[in-house]
């Protein structure tokens, strides 16, 4: 059995700056994330970040995971295993973890939660077929590995992940036939659409993906426009040739060791699925359990380093650490984050997050 | 105001650009430098019509000519007078929607300052493919000068030169002839 302070699953924007926070009150951490890399889904986000100074707007997201993993690494109250995957989490507050074929059983004071979502896929005849991925997978492959999925691409879904992964494959060199969206609106930043929209890629509000073809691999598929109530409208099929369809049409929260821990959970459709109940430390219903980033609701990676930031501050407070300054970083971490939910986009985490109050 | 004629309306789909990410004139016109202030030679132009948690502009300005924001989710308001086109904020928006307009380049030619990402960049002197918001060619422009530096991090600056009746439509262009 390892005993640690706070043990943190997930090494993404959320788990990373937990780490940090917690660790720089002086407690003692251990980060576990299952990949053999630390920053998650940042270490593919070539683009640059909105928000507010403090949450590092305008820098990239692969700087700041590097910075971040950087900072982690070299810090020594932090012990990190990577390549580790979490199996379960037992009644006795026991972690277990697989990590080079071996099984070890860590015993924490606090538990930090950072999971993050997975990707979401759509049902339609055909999907299947060799060439159609989801969007993580397509930038696992274009910014991490270097290596194009194809020549021609239709991306489903005109949210931020979709518009902006459609921005990469144009930088990486491949063609983006047309972004389609079944909502009437473009659901990511209008920026970002005019961005790609200048650059060649029509965006199809009102669309949706009818059916993929091919024999062996995909070929095409057959794109129909919908009504105000989201029926095909016929004689409206619109054929693209394409080699890849790629899919960006949500993420879910990642939250099966919060269930196996028994932590109370509510379905909140505008946080993305179950998600845990959690009070203003980020607290879930069983003590000592905290949640940071997408696995407590999909948001952005500025709002789960944030989160991060509270998260790990609140664990080690509860631990007897201290610092001078504890109550202004706390506050300002707040304050951060109610800026960035504050306006019209940050409308539906609102009305997501009143839910789950406890 | 766009977003308040369609909040008030209720109805988001009265939007065109929510629709195809494409800006409308009116859209384009509410940011418009004034023809006079465009007669005085270099300005920015920015084009950021959507209330989002963001404010990397405001603080690239060192003459304050992006006034202050009282909530991160203001849209930037620039005041044209104070503005000499230094081209700070552009390498620093993360939407890419931030150009220069210098109106008083030359007789025939105006000059459009780019935030440029893709690859291959052209090179100073090249002729490419002039192309507007909705992503269309319109004409010719003349690459004067390309701007990278470690400093600008990957958003390069690229001015081109086009003629005087394109400038309020060129936002984009396509090096000609490559893939």
């Amino acid at each position: 059995m390892r005993y640690t302070e706070i043990c943190i699953i997930g090494g993404g924007p959320a788990g990373l700056t937990a780490a940090l926070k917690a660790a720089g009150l002086g407690a003692e951490v251990t980060l576990v994330d299952r990949n053999d890399y630390l920053g998650g889904q940042l270490i593919k986000q070539t683009h640059r970040f909105f928000g507010s100074k403090q949450q590092r707007a305008s820098e990239r997201g692969i700087n700041i995971a590097r910075e971040l993993s950087a900072a982690v690494l070299n810090n020594d109250k932090i012990k990190v295993l990577t390549e580790a995957t979490v199996l379960g989490y037992y009644e006795d507050g026991v972690v277990a973890v697989e990590q080079h074929d071996k099984f070890i059983k860590i015993k924490p004071q606090k538990l930090i939660v950072a999971t993050g979502g997975a990707e979401k896929t759509l049902a339609f005849p055909n999907n299947d077929l060799p060439g159609i991925y989801g969007a993580g997978a397509v930038q696992t492959l274009v910014n991490v590995n270097g290596v194009k999925p194809g020549k021609k691409v239709l991306m489903v879904g005109a949210g931020n992940i979709g518009v902006i992964v459609s921005y990469q494959l144009i930088q990486a060199g491949v063609e983006v036939a047309a972004i389609i969206e079944a909502a009437p609106t473009i659901g990511a930043y209008w920026v970002h659409a005019s961005k790609v929209v200048r650059a060649g890629v029509p965006i199809y509000t009102s669309h949706t993906i009818k059916r993929a073809w091919g024999d062996q691999e995909l070929e095409g598929a057959t794109v129909v426009k919908l009504d105000e109530n989201w029926q095909p409208i016929a004689g409206t099929e619109i054929d693209f040739d394409v080699d890849v369809i790629c899919l960006s049409v949500g993420l879910s929260p990642l939250t099966e060791l919060l269930w196996q821990a028994g932590c109370k959970m509510a379905y909140v459709p505008e946080l993305c699925g179950h998600v845990p109940l959690r009070n203003e430390n980020l607290e879930t219903s069983i003590p000592g359990i905290y949640v940071a980033g997408d696995v407590g609701g999909i948001e952005e990676a500025s709002a789960a380093m944030m989160e991060g930031a509270l998260a790990g501050l609140n664990a080690a407070k509860s631990l007897g650490y201290h610092a001078p300054d504890f109550a202004e970083q706390r506050a300002g971490v707040l304050k951060e984050l109610e800026g960035l939910r504050s306006g019209p986009v940050g409308e539906k985490i609102r009305s997501g997050l009143a839910k789950v109050v406890l | 105001m766009p977003e308040v004629r369609f909040l008030f309306l209720g109805r988001e789909e009265f939007n065109v650009l929510a629709r195809t990410g494409v800006p409308t004139a009116e859209d384009i016109a509410e940011v418009m430098p004034s023809k006079e202030r465009l007669a005085k030679g270099a300005v920015a132009m920015i084009e950021c019509f959507q209330k989002i948690p963001c404010d990397p502009c405001y603080h690239s300005c060192k003459r304050q000519a992006i006034q202050p924001f009282a909530d991160i989710n203001d849209r930037p308001r620039l005041d044209h007078d104070k503005c000499n086109g230094c081209a700070m904020c552009l390498s620093r928006c993360p939407g890419l929607a931030i150009f220069i307009i210098d109106q008083t380049y030359s007789a025939d030619k105006a000059l459009i300052k780019i935030p440029y990402e893709y690859l291959p960049l052209p090179a100073e002197g090249h002729v490419v493919d002039a192309v507007n918001r909705a992503g269309q060619t319109v004409g010719e422009a003349q690459v004067v000068k390309v701007q990278s530096s470690e400093k600008l991090e990957g958003t390069n600056i690229v001015w081109l030169a086009v003629p005087h009746h394109l400038a309020m439509e060129v936002r984009h262009f396509k090096v000609k002839e490559v893939r």
